[in-house]
C-alpha cells in the first residue's frame, strides 16, 4: 500500500481557523480596516491589546495610528483597566483579546472599572465560542453567560465582514460600554444578500417561512441561511431572524415573530446552551405567554474537545448539515 | 488651587481631617476609622499641599486627580474632601446611611471629587495608568495620584499596572502606598512577604521614595520631590503610617483594621485627638 492511500486526510487543531467554506465569498480583517477608517474622522479613538493585535486584526489599526495604538503586554486586568482610565480623559478605546481572556480572566476590571461606571469602552474580542480548534483554554463557549449577568453592558455577536464594518461605527456612536464578538482573518460574506443593515439593538427578519423560525445570532445565522436554502428543495419554508444584539434583547421583535402561529421556534448559537440567546429567547416568551415548541440548537455544556473547526462543527451539531438534521428531525 | 491661598497650618489640617473620620465613624458607630487617623497627615499634605484643584469645581479639567482604589479609606477621603470645601460639612452626619452621598465604600457616581469607584482592590493602580496615558495625549500638565494600601500590593494587577507604568514612562503618575500594616485577616506581613518594597518598586522602574506618613514636614519634602524629579519614570510614594494615629487607646487596640467603638468611647476619642491639637 502506498503512503498517499495510508494517509488520512489533514486536519488541523491550529488555533487560527476560517469559517469559511471552500469557495465562499470572504473579506480579509473587516474589522480592522473598518476601525481604521473610522479613526481617520474619529480622532478620539485609541486601540488597546494584550499582546493580540494581530491575531483581533488590530494590527492594520496600529500600523496606521501608531501614536494611537497602546501595547499593554500580556496583562487583560491592566488592558480593562487602563482602558477605563483612557476613557474617563475623553478617549475612546476599542480594546482587543481573545473572548476566553475578556471573560474569564478581566471580569471584575470590566465589571467595576468600566461597566459600572457606563464608560465609553468598546471591548472587541475573537474566537467566540467555538472559532477555534484549539481546546478549552481559547474556545469561549460562554462568554455571553458570562456577560449577560453584567448591567449597562451591550452585548454584541454579528454575523459576518459586512455586518462587522457596519457594527464598528454604530457601536462607536453608541454611549456606554459593549462587548463585541469578533470574527477576524478572512471572514465569510453573506449579508449583502439580505439588504440588511446593522442596528445596535436591533433584529432582522432576513427571510421569511411558514414552517420553522430560527432565531440566530453570529454565524449560527449564516448557518440558518444555509440551511434555509437546504431544506427548501425539500419544501420546508424556514425563517430566520437574526439578533446580532444580544443585550438589550430587540424584544417586540422577537415576539413578534415567535407569536405567529404554526411555526416551531429554534435558537440557533455559536455558545452554551446555558445562559446564552437560547434562554434569552425562552424567558422572554414565557414571560409574555408565548409558548411555542421550542428548541435549542447551541454547543453543550462541556469542556469541548481539540480538533478541526469542521470536525467540531459536525461533532458539536452547529455545521450547516447538522443543523439541517437537527431542523428535520424537529419538523 | 486652594492651597496656595490658605494660611492654615498642614498640621491643623490633618486635625481637622481625623475629627471628620471620628464624627462620621460615630454616626455608624463602627468603621475603617483606624485607617482613617493614620492615613490623615498624608491626605492633609495631598490636598493642602500638593494638589492643584478648585473646590468650587472639583472636576474642572486641569485639576490633579486623586485616585482612591481604597474603597474602604472612603471615610478618609470624605474627611478631607470636607475639608478642602468640596462636600458640605453638615453631609458628615448622613455618612453610610440611606441616599446619602457618601457611602461607606467609595464610588465614582456618588460623591462629588470622588475620581474613581473602588472597592474591588487592584483596580487604581491600572486606571491611573490609562489616565496617565489619556493626560499625556492631551499635552496635560496635571498629574495624577493614586492612593493605595500595602494590602492592595498583594493584588497581581497593581504590578501589571506598575509594569505598564513604568513601560510607558508615565512621569505624570504619583501613586502613595499607604503602609499602615494591617488587613482584614491580620497584619500584612504574614499575608505575603511585602518587603523590601522600596527595592521592588525601583525594580519595577519606578522612583521610589519611603517615608514616615505621620511626619508632615517629610511628608512635603517627598511630594515635591515627587512632582520636581525630572526623569522619565512613574513616582512611587511609600508611606509608613500608625493605624488610628493621633487617638492613643485606638492605636493601642492589636485588630484595629474594622473598629467597633463603643458609644461613649467616641466623644472620648474626640477629646484625645482635642487634646493633641496642634497650637
Amino acid at each position: 500500500m502506498s503512503q498517499a492511500v495510508t494517509k488520512k486526510r489533514l486536519t488541523t487543531s491550529a488555533m487560527i481557523a476560517s469559517l469559511a467554506a471552500p469557495g465562499q465569498r470572504t473579506k480579509a480583517a473587516p474589522f480592522g480596516h473598518a476601525l481604521t477608517e473610522l479613526a481617520a474622522t474619529r480622532l478620539d479613538i485609541v486601540g488597546l491589546s494584550a499582546d493580540l493585535s494581530k491575531y483581533t486584526d488590530l494590527h492594520i489599526f496600529a500600523k496606521t495610528y501608531p501614536d494611537r495604538f497602546y501595547q499593554m503586554g500580556m496583562a487583560e486586568q491592566l488592558l480593562m483597566s487602563a482602558a477605563a482610565g483612557l476613557a474617563r480623559e475623553g478617549a475612546l478605546p476599542f480594546v482587543t483579546t481573545y473572548a476566553v481572556f475578556a471573560a474569564r480572566r478581566a471580569y471584575d476590571f470590566i465589571c467595576m472599572a468600566i461597566a459600572e461606571e457606563k464608560l465609553n469602552v468598546k471591548i472587541v474580542c475573537a474566537l467566540p465560542g467555538l472559532t477555534t480548534g484549539y481546546g478549552p483554554s481559547h474556545q469561549a463557549t460562554e462568554d455571553i453567560a458570562i456577560f449577560r449577568g453584567m448591567p449597562n453592558l451591550t452585548i454584541i455577536d454579528p454575523c459576518d465582514a459586512l455586518e462587522i464594518e457596519q457594527a464598528v461605527p454604530a457601536i462607536a456612536a453608541h454611549d456606554g460600554p459593549v462587548y463585541m464578538r469578533l470574527l477576524r482573518g478572512n471572514v465569510p460574506i453573506v449579508l449583502d444578500e439580505y439588504g440588511y443593515k446593522f442596528e445596535v439593538g436591533k433584529a432582522a427578519l432576513l427571510r421569511d417561512g411558514t414552517d420553522a423560525l430560527v432565531i440566530s445570532s453570529g454565524f449560527m445565522t449564516m448557518r440558518a441561511l444555509e440551511a434555509a436554502t437546504v431544506l427548501e428543495a425539500d419544501r420546508v419554508k424556514l425563517a430566520v431572524l437574526h439578533v446580532p444584539t444580544i443585550k438589550p434583547l430587540d424584544e417586540a421583535k422577537i415576539l413578534a415573530e415567535a407569536a405567529k402561529p404554526g411555526r416551531i421556534v429554534i435558537v440557533a448559537e455559536n455558545h452554551t446552551v446555558i445562559g446564552g440567546l437560547g434562554e434569552a429567547v425562552a424567558t422572554l416568551l414565557l414571560r409574555n405567554g408565548i409558548t411555542p415548541v421550542f428548541y435549542q440548537i447551541a454547543l453543550p455544556d462541556e469542556f469541548l474537545d481539540a480538533g478541526a473547526l469542521p470536525t467540531l462543527h459536525d461533532r458539536y451539531g452547529i455545521s450547516a448539515e447538522a443543523v439541517v438534521a437537527s431542523i428535520k428531525a424537529w419538523l | 488651587m486652594s492651597q496656595t491661598l490658605s494660611n492654615v497650618a498642614l498640621d491643623e489640617r490633618a486635625y481637622r481631617i481625623r475629627r471628620n473620620a471620628l464624627r462620621m465613624g460615630e454616626v455608624q458607630g463602627q468603621g475603617y476609622i483606624a485607617q482613617a487617623l493614620g492615613v490623615a497627615d498624608v491626605l492633609a499634605v495631598s490636598y493642602f499641599h500638593a494638589l492643584t484643584y478648585y473646590a468650587e469645581d472639583p472636576h474642572w479639567e486641569g485639576r490633579d486627580r486623586f485616585l482612591l482604589s481604597i474603597g474602604h479609606y472612603a471615610i478618609a477621603l470624605y474627611a478631607v474632601l470636607i475639608e478642602a470645601g468640596i462636600l458640605p460639612e453638615a453631609e458628615l452626619e448622613t455618612y453610610g446611611s440611606d441616599d446619602s452621598r457618601l457611602p461607606m465604600s467609595g464610588m465614582a457616581s456618588y460623591t462629588p471629587g470622588m475620581e474613581i469607584t473602588g472597592g474591588s482592590l487592584g483596580h487604581g493602580l491600572g486606571i491611573a495608568v490609562g489616565m496617565a496615558l489619556g493626560l499625556k495625549r492631551k499635552n496635560s500638565k496635571s498629574f495624577i495620584y493614586n492612593l493605595l494600601s500595602d494590602g492592595e500590593l498583594n493584588e497581581g494587577s497593581t504590578w501589571e499596572a506598575a509594569m505598564g507604568a513604568s513601560h510607558w514612562k508615565l512621569d505624570n503618575l504619583i501613586a502613595i502606598v499607604d503602609v499602615n500594616g494591617q488587613q482584614a485577616d491580620g497584619p500584612s506581613a504574614a499575608m505575603t512577604s511585602r518587603e523590601p518594597q522600596v527595592d521592588r518598586w525601583e525594580a519595577f522602574g519606578w522612583y521610589t521614595q519611603r517615608v514616615d506618613g505621620n511626619n508632615i514636614e517629610a511628608l512635603v519634602e517627598v511630594f515635591d520631590r515627587a512632582r520636581r524629579y525630572d526623569g522619565l519614570k512613574p513616582r512611587m510614594i511609600i508611606c509608613d503610617t500608625k493605624m488610628a494615629k493621633g487617638v492613643d487607646f485606638l492605636e493601642a487596640r492589636e485588630m484595629n483594621h474594622f473598629l467597633r467603638v463603643d458609644a461613649d468611647e467616641w466623644q472620648k476619642a474626640l477629646d484625645v485627638l482635642d487634646n493633641g491639637r496642634p497650637t
